[in-house]
């Protein structure tokens, strides 16, 4: 299935769940919040929120800005 | 300033106390060496942050602003720059209070126009409302409105921060009687945000009896950032020990410092 990553489209397994994802991303030790489809998804439940089709996921971190 | 003053006067925000009026932004930078030196040379212990889409592979090895900046050194203070409605300004907040797990500390900007940064006064009231009710502490990034000032304080935002000129400009304080009118209004931490560029306009914001000033470009667009960091952390000193210390009155025409008694000529 596809879902939207970071605005770009990206082929995963059905029923990836998120803490799926992040490992996949090699993401593991930094520091990064999701959402999905703009809702906040809190890291203690990465390993229980299956994504779906079409889903829109965003990973952010902090840049420098003012 | 005096060793007296120095170890009692205090900024808090939140709670917390500081010892820097100074708070800075970290963009614009050359590299992440050069943010960190001009940070240093600044002395400012609140550095704003953007929270923005991570990196996913394209540069690896790129150091992450938090580990020049880490969080247990500096207080974090991540903005909702580049947000143009209240719906993704309070999304942002929420997503860097889980980056920074469980921070409550924000600086709301809810952008109105691209060509003057101006804040989009409706939609910033309405941000404010939502992230107070949902417990977070917000420093928010105003116009020189004294009237939106006290209004945003009235919602329960910790710090009002009213432009001196448009982000980036470096035009200096444009009105400063509207910014000594939200001074002597607020009962919370003003802060100029925006618009210094040089040492003397953020002397001028605090001998205005701003609490602080906040500023990135200034510094960051320097031939010399990390000097220009310097000379503001001078500048924010000089201007609050002048307002503490009280300014003569001016006078229109001169009086001789020198006795005229004992002339003997």
């Amino acid at each position: 299935m596809n879902i939207i990553l970071n605005g770009e489209t990206r082929e995963v397994a059905e029923g990836t769940r998120l803490s799926e994802l992040v490992e996949t991303l090699a993401l593991a030790g930094q520091r990064f919040a999701i959402e999905v489809n703009a809702e906040l998804v809190p890291r203690s439940r990465f390993s229980e929120h299956p994504l779906s089709p079409n889903d829109r996921v965003e990973i952010i971190q902090a840049v420098g800005g003012g | 300033m005096s060793t007296d003053t120095q170890s009692t006067d205090r900024l808090i925000i939140a709670g917390k106390e500081y010892r820097s009026r100074l708070l800075v932004g970290t963009g614009k930078y050359k590299d992440m060496d050069q943010t960190a030196r001009a940070i240093a040379a600044s002395g400012a212990e609140i550095v704003t942050v953007a929270v923005r889409r991570t990196n996913l592979g394209q540069n690896p090895g790129e150091p992450n602003i938090l580990e020049v900046l880490p969080p247990d050194r500096y207080t974090i203070l991540p903005n909702t720059a580049g947000c143009y409605d209240a719906e993704t300004a309070v999304r942002t907040c929420r997503l860097a209070r889980e980056l920074l797990d469980g921070h409550k500390l924000v600086k709301l900007e809810v952008l109105g126009d691209e060509k003057t940064l101006f804040p989009d006064v409706m939609a910033t009231l309405k941000a404010a409302e939502e992230l107070v009710k949902d417990g977070f502490d917000v420093m928010v990034y105003t116009n020189d409105d004294p009237i939106v000032a006290r209004e945003l304080e009235a919602i329960g935002c910790i710090a009002v921060m009213p432009l001196a000129a448009p982000i980036g400009s470096g035009l200096g304080i444009r009105n400063p009687l509207n910014i000594l009118t939200i001074v002597e209004n607020a009962k919370v931490p003003v802060l100029v945000d925006a618009g210094v560029g040089t040492a003397s306009d953020a002397a001028e914001a605090m001998e205005l009896g701003c609490d602080g000033v906040l500023m990135n470009t200034a510094i960051a667009a320097a031939k010399d950032p990390v000097l220009m960091a310097s000379a503001m952390r001078k500048g924010i000193e000089a201007g609050r020990e002048a307002f503490l210390a009280g300014r003569m009155p001016a006078k229109r025409f001169a009086s001789a410092s020198s006795p005229i008694e004992g002339l003997f000529f």
